[in-house]
């Protein structure tokens, strides 16, 4: 299969500190690929690098097939983004929401309108249309976003932490859209600090310090480190870690 | 361009949503013209005067009957000594004192010239200068009168002065305020809220989102610029209108020259708000920024005090000030009804501000990114 | 006492742990006035003349040199025809224009008697006023002159003294304006963000339900605030009298006196708003919007207040900065003792008492 983010030590520095240290990995197409690390790891420094938001200091990288380091614009139409924080307008409704962030990505109108009317379906969110997104509960908003960050049906999406502070069950349903999302061709990358989303993914990398420490499917990790739980692998390798989280 | 309709689309319904913020962004400024030209009024009528009349003649007499008709000052009290004057301005009970010294018309007649003394307080300085204006041109009058009573043959050869007013002959104090305030609440307006919107979206995260969007840095800039242009133009013409309806100021220049400076004057404006943004983490941070350069944008583009009456230094810091500019036009074009040739040099000025501080913004924006 | 020290001590950390904005309490005060102390003057020099000379004699020549060479005046250009008057007054720059008639030597030679013409730019009244009244006194010098020292029959010298100020600089009146300014914005600004933001964060709510004296909360929150303004205070005053050459002319202790109650009074504004508002941007704005325009305006320092229509005049005696800016006059620029201030003092102690009573009340009824 052609890997769609293919990494060749892929390295940032910011002065004599360096965030992320030669990372080599790719990235398969309907992938679920977890990325996980303690705080200041480099995790969202590495992501930032893949999209498109910020110049790596050497090494080389191509997400869908487009170089960081010139074809950044090309990138962005490629790929869907969904940050811990909402990426969505609290003085914007649902339906307007979708329609912005269909509008730029280059959406013609009567594809934005079949698109909204298909989500809000998913979401089953049909009587919330004309609802201001600051209304709306927090699990709804979470899934919200995610539908949004793909909107426009990209080849790859990254997720930073999107399950933070939810509860159990939304975070279930939350995983249920990655998996139909995963199932349609789309690739996910994801961080996450939840050890048993970790588990659901089918690659993981682990960060220690700038550098992948690990990097295989949950059950293999497990298997190669001795432990029960996918929590336990990350415990062993972070511990060795001589970094502050940040 | 297409992704630029959306975009606008987007920030005139969010604009638009917040009822509130546009009732006090256009509401709140408009009281302020309504009321500050009254409160800025610094035409100077009533200077308060104390005289020490040590001569007691008909001529001096005259003299303080003169001054006091004359409506410009009015007439504290009588003190015997200067010493005692003196300390009527010292507390304040005085602005002006004024001596008539023992001897006045005497030697006036006897040796053809003779002084008085004026002490002025000066702290206030637009009073001080008036103050000493209208008593020399007072006297002035009174020394034509009194040459013409005694029929003096004047042998000496005189030259007289016929002074006019144009553009504002009734002074009228306000006429020349009304003008810099508007000015002053558009640029409030203006800094304020472009620097607010964008730290808003950088507070509640949607600005990463749009980073990794397509979206080109500067249809995302031209979008959030347009809708508070809107505002800021609805706003003037909502000014003007108040400048006519309670001042009776109406444009005497084109209305094109108006309002194609004021647009230059927003684009300037708003890239200083947008560069104060990238520098801001927080509203907090925004609001006390923003206000910094607010406060001294005012006080210093000349609506209050002269740029002129500046130190060199001080005109040149000055010259980089948007406002400075604008009120350099807005003054001309409104009571003069100078012309586009006119004020081509100010435009010229804002323009090369705006691209300076649109630029600074975007380039700071990417860095900080 | 102890607790009260400790309490105190925390608040002090909060204070001085947040650099950015400690650097903007210090900052931007002292900025605003080196800035304003420097630049602001009322000094009217160097305005820009044009002259329209039809005659071009002796006389004319001499008259435009004597003006030319005031430091009032500069004369910009000469126009050819009084017609392009308007045109040069629209391109803004001008003050002024001078015109001389045709044959005005021979006229006052001959005849003893010739009239100039000036045309002063009134859109700007104030300046209009002034530069006309310098040009008749050059006018009335260069009769004498050519009088060629006999004199004017029976003239009437106005001998002009401008008191405490006479260059008139802007900084003796801003200075004490900014700091009335400067003062009551960071006093009530900090004062309600500070209380606020734990309100926002909760910790409120800890401190409320500790056996700690809700007036020791009070106290303990207003001792940094009122050590800042008074470093403040002591950085305007001693930069005032380094770089702007306007020392305390009066008694130093009867000023600081003075200064503490006007900041004891700005404070108590603020801890009485923040007890309104519910988030540190309501309290902000509050503050800024709700302050910021009365003070400005009513203070007496951009705006004559005798000027202003009734009700203004009757608002502004509730604006503190109101009587402060006076305390300082008195008290910096002109050394009067308290004898010319006492009035003042007590309505400053009046309001201070006041609201800091309403407001210790208000922060009670809360608790309950």
């Amino acid at each position: 299969m052609e890997p769609v983010i293919k990494t060749d030590k892929l390295s940032k520095r910011f002065g004599p500190f360096i965030a992320c240290n030669e990372l080599t990995f790719t990235v398969d197409k309907g992938e679920i690929f977890g990325f996980l690390g303690a705080n200041g790891a480099g995790k969202t420094t590495a992501m930032r690098m893949l999209c498109g938001l910020l110049g790596p200091s050497s090494g080389e990288a191509t997400v869908a097939g487009f170089d960081v380091y010139t074809q950044t614009e090309k990138i962005k139409k490629s790929i869907g983004y969904m940050s811990q924080k909402f990426s969505l307008y609290d003085d914007l409704s649902v339906a307007e929401n979708i329609r912005f962030y269909g509008g730029i990505y280059g959406m013609s109108r009567p594809a934005i309108r079949t698109k909204t009317t298909e989500l809000l379906e998913e979401l089953g969110l049909q009587q919330e249309a004309r609802t201001l997104v600051r209304e709306l509960p927090l699990g709804w908003k979470q899934k919200l976003a995610f539908s949004v960050s793909i909107v426009h049906d990209p080849e790859i999406v990254f997720l930073d932490e999107p399950t933070g502070g939810v509860d159990p069950v939304t975070r279930r349903q939350f995983w249920d859209l990655i998996y139909a999302a995963a199932d349609s061709g789309v690739t996910v990358f994801v961080t996450t600090h939840y050890m048993d989303e970790a588990e659901y993914c089918n690659r993981v990398s682990i960060m220690v310090d700038g550098v992948i420490a690990a990097l295989d499917s949950p059950a293999n990790l497990k298997q190669q480190y001795g432990a029960a739980t996918m929590e336990d692998v990350f415990y062993e390798l972070a511990r060795k870690a001589k970094r502050k989280g940040d | 361009m297409k992704t630029l309709v959306f975009l606008l689309e987007k920030e005139f319904r969010q604009l638009l949503r917040s009822k509130q913020l546009i009732g006090i962004l256009l509401i709140a400024p408009l009281i302020q013209l309504i009321l500050l030209p009254m409160a800025a009024d610094y035409s100077v009528k009533n200077i308060s005067i104390v005289v020490v009349d040590n001569d007691h003649s008909t001529t001096s007499r005259k003299l303080i009957e003169k001054i006091v008709s004359s409506g410009y000052f009015r007439l504290k009290g009588y003190e015997d000594s200067y010493t005692a004057g003196l300390k009527m301005v010292e507390q304040d009970k005085a602005d002006l004192a004024l001596q008539i010294p023992i001897h006045f018309e005497r030697d006036l007649v006897r040796e053809n010239q003779k002084q008085v003394f004026v002490a002025i307080n000066a702290i206030e300085g637009t009073k001080a200068n008036l103050g000493g204006a209208y008593l020399g041109s007072i006297v002035k009058d009174f020394n034509e009168d009194i040459r013409l009573q005694w029929q003096v043959d004047n042998p000496a050869p005189t030259i007289s002065v016929a002074s006019s007013n144009w553009y504002n002959p009734l002074l009228n104090f306000k006429l020349y305020m009304v003008p810099a305030i508007l000015v002053t609440l558009v640029t409030g307006l203006v800094a304020m809220q472009s620097a607010f919107n964008i730290v808003q979206e950088k507070e509640s995260g949607t600005i990463d989102q749009i980073n990794v969007t397509p979206i080109k840095k500067y249809v995302f800039i031209i979008g959030k610029m347009i809708p508070l242009m809107v505002l800021g133009i609805v706003l003037f013409t909502m000014g003007l209108l108040v400048g006519w309806l309670f001042y009776g100021v109406v444009p005497l220049g084109s209305w094109w020259v108006l309002y194609g400076s004021l647009v230059v004057y927003l684009f300037s404006m708003l890239g200083l708000g947008f560069m104060i943004a990238t520098y801001c983490g927080t509203q907090q941070q925004a609001m006390s920024l923003s206000f910094f350069f607010i406060n001294i944008f005012n006080m210093m583009s000349g609506v209050f005090t002269a740029v002129d009456s500046m130190p060199g230094w001080a005109q040149a810091i000055v010259t980089t000030f948007p406002p400075s500019h604008f009120i350099k036009i807005m003054r001309p074009v409104v009571l003069k009804g100078s012309g586009f040739q006119d004020i081509l040099p100010e435009i010229l000025w804002m323009l090369g501000l705006g691209l300076v501080l649109n630029t600074w913004a975007v380039l700071n924006y990417r860095k900080t990114s | 006492m102890r607790q009260l020290v400790i309490f105190i001590r925390k608040e002090f950390l909060h204070v001085f742990r947040d650099r950015k904005t400690l650097l903007m309490l210090f900052g931007l005060p002292i900025a605003q006035i080196v800035l304003f102390g420097f630049a602001l003057s009322n000094e009217i020099k160097d305005s820009r003349i044009a002259v329209v000379d039809y005659s071009k004699d002796a006389v004319t020549q001499r008259l435009i040199a004597k003006i030319g060479s005031s430091p009032y005046f500069n004369i910009q250009r000469t126009l050819a025809s009084a017609d392009q008057i308007d045109a040069a007054f629209k391109k803004g720059d001008l003050k002024m224009a001078v015109t001389f008639p045709a044959g005005f030597g021979d006229d006052v030679i001959h005849t003893g008697k010739a009239t100039m013409q000036v045309i002063a730019d009134a859109s700007d009244p104030n300046q209009a006023t002034t530069i006309t009244n310098y040009l008749n006194q050059i006018v009335a010098d260069f009769n004498t002159e050519l009088a060629a020292g006999s004199g004017q029959p029976m003239t009437i010298v106005p001998s002009m003294q401008m008191m405490y100020n006479p260059e008139l600089r802007g900084a003796p009146n801003f200075v004490p304006g900014v700091m009335a300014l400067v003062l009551m914005l960071v006093c009530t600004m900090m004062t309600s963000v500070a209380i606020v933001r734990e309100k926002e964060l909760g910790t409120m709510e800890i401190l409320l339900v500790s056996p700690f004296r809700p007036v020791y909360i009070i106290i303990s929150k207003l001792a940094p605030n009122l050590l800042i303004s008074i470093v403040n205070l002591f950085v305007i005053l001693f930069l005032s009298d380094i770089f702007l050459d306007l020392p305390v002319k009066g008694s130093f202790l009867l000023l600081v006196f003075g200064s503490v109650l006007f900041i004891m009074t700005c404070l108590s504004i603020g801890l009485l708003l923040s007890i309104n508002a519910q988030t540190q941007q309501a309290a902000m704005t509050g503050s800024l919007m709700g302050m910021m325009l009365p003070t400005m305006l009513l203070t007496g320092f951009l705006f004559p207040i005798e000027n202003m229509p009734l009700a203004l005049r009757l608002l502004s005696n509730l604006v503190p900065s109101r009587w402060y800016f006076i305390i300082v006059k008195q008290v910096m620029l002109k050394g009067l003792g308290i004898g010319a201030i006492w009035k003042e003092l007590l309505i400053l102690g009046g309001m201070c008492v006041f609201l800091f009573t309403i407001s210790l009340r208000k922060f009670k009824i809360r608790l309950q």
